[in-house]
């Protein structure tokens, strides 16, 4: 019977990989998706059947439970809601990691090898942190916990004092794993720990804050495994826990930003550099209405369209569809550019896009449309700010310099639709607002942009 | 015994850790969010550890502590499966 189990651990991870690998192209993801889910299937029907399994009414309740609310949330959330989701599963991933390796541990009679005792302390530590620290970013990015760069004197030392104090405690348990009441209060400071290290990054950060939970949650289901042994475990926790931190460089190179810096909390020095940067451009601001915007498009031949968190904000994703369709009706040519770090999550505004049904073709990746904006005759930024902002490749001086951005400067002509002149998340003034090619167009994304297509569809 | 053992288990973990890289860089940009929920689900692989643990025969703070890791679990599991299912039944091409 065990040997049964052992082979359907194996064929369960290598779904778990296939699944993966039909990730790489949009055709056939949906595939993967289903094959990892199929891998889930046979991981928890075979274990039903593990001799260590005697009673079942307490999994039925467990999972029941689970699955519902599992259920529910995937139903009801909505696509400019993925990112509050994809927090909130790290957490529960996490925490189900924690309780896991707690549980064993309070099976243990004494004696245990070292290399299990190591495994069942990381386990809490990092499942117990992701748990926390998950529920805060779900918080931030919900609205219910403050989006701002929290900060408080002295941290960082808190911090660093709280990670000191649960290896030593971890390492006495280790030696005695009779200690219970110290294991406990290492999942309490883990817990505390999760907090006061997501509570400083702010809200823009959260891209690479929700793929580092993401990693952590991985990494948490590959130290459950190394606790029970379990091959299948760490296989997973593995492959999840290399996506978090691939996800998580990506995000950093997007914003010139290393992993410390936007885990200690945000670009520090943004308020003096962002008010000298102020007074070195006055120009004119041009605005223009629907109206003139429309004729503007209407002699247009190539756009490319910039989605940024505003769009997420006001919905406007199916607003923006009718623009593009009433737009390729009059046989313009509409691609989007879309930046790494656009939104509140990787790859956040390609859902949007995607639900507003627009063809996953015309969404281009950075590096994939830079070089084409000379080519274009107007870059439409809907709700975009910091990775548009041309000061990033020239001025030394500001917070964002050496940023990879959308060269979007270099269209023929630049519609910026925001609400006000408000800075970004960086905290600076855009110089882009200022240029001779640039027009701005105000107003909350959807009504605006509806009132652009209504434009554009009766000239 | 003991020794062979933990050296497997580290043999698997390093092999799987390089796999995953090679995997996850060949999926697009505009994949990553169905990514993270996705592998978000696979990470609910836990729950065989929490069904073990919640399946012991006498009942104990152990059975309690298994029974939340399971229903955690299988939020993770549900939610994470069904939702990228979700998002990437909206991906088409026209």
């Amino acid at each position: 019977m065990s040997t049964i189990i052992e082979i359907s651990y194996l064929f369960s991870s290598v779904l778990f990989i296939l699944g993966i690998k039909n990730l790489s192209s949009p055709k056939t993801a949906r595939r993967g998706n289903f094959f990892a889910a199929v891998g889930m299937l046979i991981a928890i029907v075979v274990t039903l059947l593990d001799r260590h399994v005697l009673t079942f009414e307490w999994i039925i309740i467990g999972g029941l439970i689970g699955s519902v609310i599992g259920a529910i949330l995937a139903q009801k959330t909505a696509m400019t809601g993925m990112p509050q989701m994809v927090g909130m599963l790290n957490g529960f991933g996490g925490g189900a990691s924690a309780l896991v390796a707690l549980s064993e541990f309070l099976k243990l009679d004494g004696s245990v090898p070292v290399h299990t005792g190591i495994a069942i302390i990381a386990s809490l530590l990092i499942g117990g942190v992701t748990f926390t620290g998950s529920m805060i970013a779900f918080g931030k990015l919900q609205g219910i916990v403050t989006g701002k760069v929290v900060k408080y004197p002295g941290q960082h030392w808190i911090n660093l004092a709280m990670l000191i104090l649960v290896v030593a405690a971890g390492a006495f348990v280790v030696v005695n794993p009779t200690e219970l009441s110290l294991t406990l209060s290492i999942v309490f400071v883990a817990l505390v720990l999760g907090v006061t290290l997501v509570l400083p990054i702010g809200g823009a950060d959260m891209p690479v804050a929700i793929s580092l939970l993401n990693s952590y949650s991985g990494i948490a289901g590959a130290t459950t495994g190394f606790v029970l042994q379990n091959n299948e475990l760490i296989i997973a926790g593995s492959l999840v826990g290399a996506s978090g931190i691939i996800l998580t460089n990506i995000m950093c190179k997007a914003m010139n930003r290393s992993l410390m810096n936007v885990v200690l909390g945000g670009w520090e020095s943004a308020g003096t550099v962002g008010s000298a940067a102020e007074t070195s451009h006055k120009g004119q601001i041009k605005s223009v209405d629907q109206e003139e915007l429309a004729m503007i498009f209407d002699v247009a031949n190539s756009v490319v369209i910039v989605p940024g968190y505003g769009m997420a904000v006001a919905q406007a994703q199916h607003a923006v569809r009718d623009l593009v369709n009433a737009l390729e009706n009059k046989g313009k040519n509409v691609r989007f550019a879309i930046h790494p770090v656009a939104g509140r999550m990787p790859g956040h505004m390609n859902v949007l896009l995607a639900e507003a049904q627009i063809s996953y073709d015309k969404m281009l990746a950075m590096e994939d449309i830079n070089d084409d904006f000379p080519n274009t005759d107007i870059a439409l930024i809907i709700g975009a700010n910091d990775v548009v902002n041309p000061a990033a490749r020239h001025d030394k001086a500001s917070p964002i310099y050496g940023m990879p951005i959308l060269n979007v400067d270099y269209a023929k002509t630049v519609v910026i639709n925001k609400r006000s002149l408000n800075v970004g998340y960086a905290g600076i003034d855009n110089e882009l607002f200022f240029y001779p090619n640039a027009l701005m167009y105000f107003g909350d994304a959807k009504d605006a942009i509806s009132k652009l297509t209504h434009e554009v569809k009766n000239l | 015994m003991e020794s062979v053992g933990l050296m497997m288990l580290i043999y698997v973990f390093v092999l799987a850790i390089f796999v995953g890289f090679e995997l996850i860089s060949k999926v697009p940009p505009i994949l990553h969010t169905p990514l993270m929920s996705g592998s978000n689900a696979i990470s609910g692989i836990t729950v065989i550890g929490a069904i073990l643990a919640s399946g012991a025969e006498e009942f104990t703070l152990s059975t309690i502590l298994g029974t939340i890791a399971v229903a955690f679990a299988m939020i993770n599991v549900v939610g994470g499966f069904l939702v990228t299912d979700r998002m990437l039944k909206m991906f088409k091409k026209k």
